[in-house]
């Protein structure tokens, strides 16, 4: 089991995803800086969090057609599984690999805190560990990640089972207020059609060990070597 | 020859930072204005005298890159 994970101008969680990655699968991932034009021989693909390019003109846009983007939708395209996590959701949607838009904020302020969500399916690769329901802590850091498709395709979304975690209260209810972002149907995270490719806003990367006050986001490394190893 | 590229925010599609602007209008004592929404204006130096090869390589730009036509819509104005 054997990861890559793309470092971009701009990147600034490739280092704690790198840790991760290491310390829940026990190696260490290739660092694949944006440049390349090829990927090595990889079981998983991770676009990590950061603000690739200064997010000039719209996050994730410029990062989407950089030089090795080429290699990893081709790669993505044959089936080689994709986590994106944050400015690596906004990458994996500008480069039209799952649906949908991140707009700014809806109360324009960038948010950091922790946030409560809800598995909305343990069909897949990456929340297979998880119980279907079950309410989890992630913390997010973001400005721009309120999530936007037009009703069809949030339908779509919700009849194929492909949003995977929704932001909701303490108790579960994904009400407006647990709404930190303004997504449309509280959506945190959401997985493509072949459900190979993750996009979420939160960062698992950050509660991997109980010093992190919590340890949901290595359930998700957990359950990618669970099914990947 | 210029490009001139208006790229804003479809109908439908909320806009909090307009709304932000408006909202800081109407404190400064703005009291007409009633709506207000946010874009991006992008100039490009072309070569070329082809007025219409022009608008369609700015059309393909709009596409890949410079607008997301999932949430945005595109304006462009060849100048010659």
């Amino acid at each position: 089991m054997k990861a890559a994970v793309i470092v971009f101008p701009g990147s600034n969680c490739d280092r704690d995803v790198q840790v991760a990655l290491q310390n829940r699968m026990g190696t260490a991932p290739h660092m694949v800086w944006h440049r390349e034009t090829t990927l090595p021989k990889t079981d998983l693909i991770v676009l990590p969090g950061g603000f690739s390019y200064g997010d000039y003109l719209r996050c994730g846009a410029m990062a989407a057609n950089s030089p090795i983007m080429r290699a990893v939708i081709a790669a993505a395209q044959a089936g080689t599984p994709v986590l994106g996590i944050c400015n690596g959701f906004q990458i994996l949607i500008e480069a039209g690999l799952l649906p949908g838009a991140l707009m700014r904020n809806r109360n324009l302020k960038f948010i950091c805190k922790d946030v409560h969500l809800r598995v909305e399916t343990t069909d897949s690769i990456f929340t297979n560990r998880f119980n279907n329901g079950e309410i989890i802590k992630i913390p997010v850091a973001h400005h721009d990640g309120n999530y936007f498709a037009d009703d069809e395709t949030v339908k779509r979304l919700k009849g194929e089972g492909q949003i995977v975690l929704r932001y909701c209260d303490n108790e579960g209810e994904t009400t407006d207020v647990a709404n930190i972002n303004g997504s449309a149907s509280n959506i945190a995270g959401i997985i493509n059609e072949e459900r190979r490719i993750f996009g979420l806003m939160p960062h698992p990367e950050r509660v991997i060990e109980p010093l992190h006050r919590g340890t949901h986001g290595a359930m998700i490394f957990d359950s990618l070597m669970e099914a990947l190893a | 020859m210029k490009a001139r590229v208006h790229v804003t925010l479809k109908n439908g599609v909320l806009d909090p930072q307009g709304k932000a602007v408006h909202h800081a209008l109407q404190g400064l004592g703005f009291a007409g204005v009633e709506d207000v929404r946010q874009g991006k204006f992008i100039e490009l130096e072309l070569d070329g005298t082809d007025v219409e090869k022009a608008r369609n390589d700015v059309t393909e730009m709009c596409e890949k890159l410079l607008a997301n036509t999932v949430i945005e819509n595109y304006d462009i104005d060849i100048v010659a």
